[in-house]
């Protein structure tokens, strides 16, 4: 009787199974729907990440757009210019240079530089610290939890030993995730020919940005009058801005900054092997 | 008369999503916009209709008759998620732009607990084949009715001065709340 159950069980199940699937076989025979082999190509060519870097949601979104012409074959930002070339020569079109773009994180306060005005004892990301305000004192710093790292899917990030994202600009493709996860928006994506940056994002004024962070952008407009160019940088919100489009790209006007927030960046640009070479040695 | 009563209980008054908690996955995800809200209503409903329509048989003619009443979760499990590889082959080929607005919660109808629980409820009260038929589309009627609501206040939500803690996720939910809570009134209009 037990074995007789398992019987009807097995070919009732198998039956039903059968019949459904005979019926699925013929819906899709008869519902194909045709697509365009190119777009399989392209996604040979693209890197797959589907990192988002071209402002669109996946590569293959990416391949349709390329393929009706509503893209730039030099869009792919983790590709480079190597993607860039073997689009153009598939697509048989001319190929375009690509723009190196970088994140940049523009706030140097890490735990030594700032003053913290409350403990945080919450889930460890900025999204959730943000909400209270975190610990630091500035409430335009960076929080210091990592949401860019957990972003970041190239490994071109890490926090350093003060508490503060470091970006590896020879692994940053500059797709921009980093920037999208940041809830106080300190990190910005720069081309790679930009150099001077003014590393601080706080909008108090002086005397305030002063008591909360040793390397806070205190408005002192120095760097307005030692920039060479007229107007090259200019003082918005209590902060130094540079205007990429006319200040040259010297180190000029960071000779005089008291509190060195506005730094020619080449010092800044690390390299993932620069940096792991830079750790102090770990006892064996 | 019985079928009319059926069908207003399954869509109104025990609405499945607002009073018995069935199918919330879908009910938050998919309805930021009311056009594609809709749409997953109706493919939701299309699906609740057919799975209705197909379990009865194979729980009369199969699952009683051979006396294996306790293989019902596989056999229904087998048939919706077969009725939803259906349906998603045809919104892909008669709407690309449809299924790619679905995306992910097109294959989540397989395991929308609401279209296992319609099965269930069906062999649970003893339908008849007519009854069970205007059950799935009742309770597709009602999911759809449900997610329509929601998506449409959930636009309007984007123009309202929501608390920081509040946005997104939390918001939705307390608004899906106070739906169920309004929708308790019908409790009355019909038992059971």
């Amino acid at each position: 009787m037990t074995g007789n159950i398992v019987i009807i069980s097995i070919v009732s199940m198998g039956a039903i199974g059968a019949v459904l699937s005979f019926f699925l076989a013929y819906a899709d025979k008869k519902l194909k729907v045709q697509e365009d082999p190119r777009i399989e190509a392209l996604l040979n060519i693209l890197p797959n990440t589907n990192c988002g870097g071209c402002g669109m949601a996946g590569c293959r979104v990416f391949a349709e757009a390329l393929i009706q012409g509503n893209a730039s074959v030099a869009g792919c930002v983790a590709g480079g210019q190597a993607v860039a070339d073997n689009i153009a020569k598939y697509l048989g079109v001319e190929s375009a240079q690509t723009n190196r773009i970088v994140a940049v994180v523009l706030c140097r306060g890490g735990d030594k530089e700032t003053v913290k005005s409350a403990v945080y004892k919450g889930e460890a990301t900025c999204v959730a610290a943000n909400l209270t305000g975190g610990e630091k004192a500035c409430t335009y710093s960076c929080i210091g939890y990592g949401d860019c790292v957990e972003a970041c899917k190239f490994d071109a990030m890490t926090m350093n030993d003060n508490g503060l994202p470091v970006v590896f600009y020879d692994a940053c493709v500059g797709c921009g995730a980093c920037a999208r996860a940041c809830p106080r928006n300190i990190i910005e994506m720069h081309p790679i020919e930009h150099k001077l940056f003014n590393y601080c994002r706080n909008k108090d004024k002086g005397a305030i940005a002063r008591k909360v962070c040793s390397v806070s952008c205190i408005a002192c407009s120095l760097c307005v009058k030692d920039c060479t160019v007229e107007g090259g940088i200019e003082m918005i919100d209590n902060l130094a801005v540079v205007s990429y489009d006319k200040c040259p790209q010297d180190d000029q006007p960071t000779k005089r900054c008291p509190t060195e927030c506005i730094r020619f960046g080449e010092e800044e640009k690390m390299t993932k092997d620069a940096y792991y070479a830079s750790l102090p040695k770990k006892a064996v | 008369m019985e079928v009319i009563l059926i069908f207003i209980s399954a869509s109104i008054v025990n609405n499945f999503v607002l009073s018995y908690f069935l199918g919330i996955c879908p009910f938050v995800g998919v309805s930021n916009k009311t056009e594609s809200a809709l749409n997953m209503g109706l493919a939701t409903t299309f699906v609740m209709t057919l799975t209705a329509a197909i379990t009865w048989p194979v729980w009369t003619y199969v699952l009683v008759n051979f006396n294996i009443p306790f293989l019902q979760y596989v056999a229904f499990i087998i048939v919706i998620a077969a009725l939803v590889q259906f349906v998603e082959m045809f919104i892909r080929k008669s709407s690309p732009h449809l299924y790619r607005a679905l995306g992910i919660y097109l294959p989540l109808i397989t395991t929308n607990c609401a279209v296992l629980g319609l099965a269930l409820f069906m062999v649970l009260r003893e339908y008849n084949y007519i009854e069970s038929i205007f059950f799935g589309f009742g309770t597709g009627v009602g999911f759809t009715l449900a997610i329509l609501m929601m998506s449409g206040i959930r636009e309007e939500l984007e123009f309202a001065d929501v608390p920081e803690v509040f946005k997104g996720i939390s918001i939705t939910l307390i608004v899906a709340g106070m739906m169920a809570l309004a929708f308790m009134g019908f409790a009355g209009l019909i038992r059971g």
